[in-house]
């Protein structure tokens, strides 16, 4: 019996990552804390550009809340972890 | 919070300039009246006692080795409702993933936060003047006021953006907390700009 070469599925990478992290950071509208602040909160955790990190400022201040980071559930937690630290109001969900 | 720097002269009255950061080479400077180096002393030991309160049942000999290990956390979201707003649930749909998150983390939470009320003590003199901040204290004076707001917002039932002082009957002791968290909140937003 001869085998026939049988054709080797790749996994497709890309969608295997997003399988396995569906976790979302999302963080809450508040009346207390700064606009600025929660700028400048985001671009110093994430690394996030001003203008990136402004706009989601403004989606968490205008739309109630704001996915400000996606990836495995573990980094998730400690990024909600790390607002609560600056007081920020952070959850964490599977993707919405 | 109990307010014992209420017989000081505070105020808009007040003859010297409420303090406002400014950016340095490393961090940020500001000068602080007296009166204001007070009142955030104070109300910042406060909270920051608050916090490491344990408002869970005294510890068992279990419960010694957890601490140890950094694990005492209770697993219940705090009854204190500042405590609650400070140290938030970080499932708002999954109570069970919530109280496992909390039993890990909130110890280590309550001790950023203690560690940072800590920072703004250690550099703040007592009678109020020049603070020269690094980096690293500018972020421990950021969190610091940031508690603090927060807190007072729980007090002052803060639940608008931009609330106002006229929003409280003058007769509402609580008014001489908002001319405070006001003040705070200015205090904040110079450091915020200082720092970009």
């Amino acid at each position: 019996m001869s085998t026939a070469p049988v054709e080797v599925q790749q996994p497709d990478l890309g969608q295997q990552t997003k399988v396995d992290q569906p976790w979302v950071t999302i963080v809450w509208n508040d009346p207390v804390n700064l606009m600025d602040y929660v700028t400048y909160v985001f671009q110093r955790v994430f690394g996030y550009a001003k203008p990136k990190a402004r706009k989601l400022m403004l989606d968490v201040h205008h739309k109630g809340k704001a996915v400000v980071s996606s990836g495995a559930r573990e980094a998730m937690e400690r990024d909600a972890q790390t607002l609560h630290g600056y007081g920020l109001w952070a959850t964490v969900s599977h993707d919405t | 919070m109990t307010p014992d720097w209420q017989d000081l002269d505070f105020g808009p009255g007040d003859d010297e300039e409420a303090a406002e950061f400014w950016p340095t080479m490393g961090g940020a400077e500001a000068v602080f009246p007296r009166v204001q180096a007070v009142i955030i002393r104070s109300l910042l030991s406060q909270l920051a006692e608050r916090i490491g309160a344990d408002d869970d049942e005294p510890a068992g000999q279990a419960d010694a080795l957890e601490a140890e290990l950094g694990l005492s956390g209770s697993a219940e979201p705090p009854d204190d409702p500042v405590l609650a707003r400070l140290l938030p649930d970080a499932y708002s749909d999954d109570p069970q993933a919530s109280a496992e998150f909390r039993r890990y983390t909130e110890q280590s939470l309550r001790s950023g936060k203690i560690a940072a009320a800590q920072g703004v003590l250690a550099t703040l003199p007592a009678g109020g003047g020049k603070v020269t901040l690094n980096d690293e204290q500018c972020q421990d004076w950021l969190r610091a006021l940031n508690d603090l707001r927060l807190a007072l917002g729980v007090i002052l039932d803060i639940t608008e953006d931009d609330q106002q002082a006229d929003d409280l009957p003058a007769d509402d002791p609580r008014s001489v907390y908002m001319a405070v968290y006001h003040q705070l909140s200015y205090l904040q937003q110079s450091l915020v700009q200082a720092l970009e």
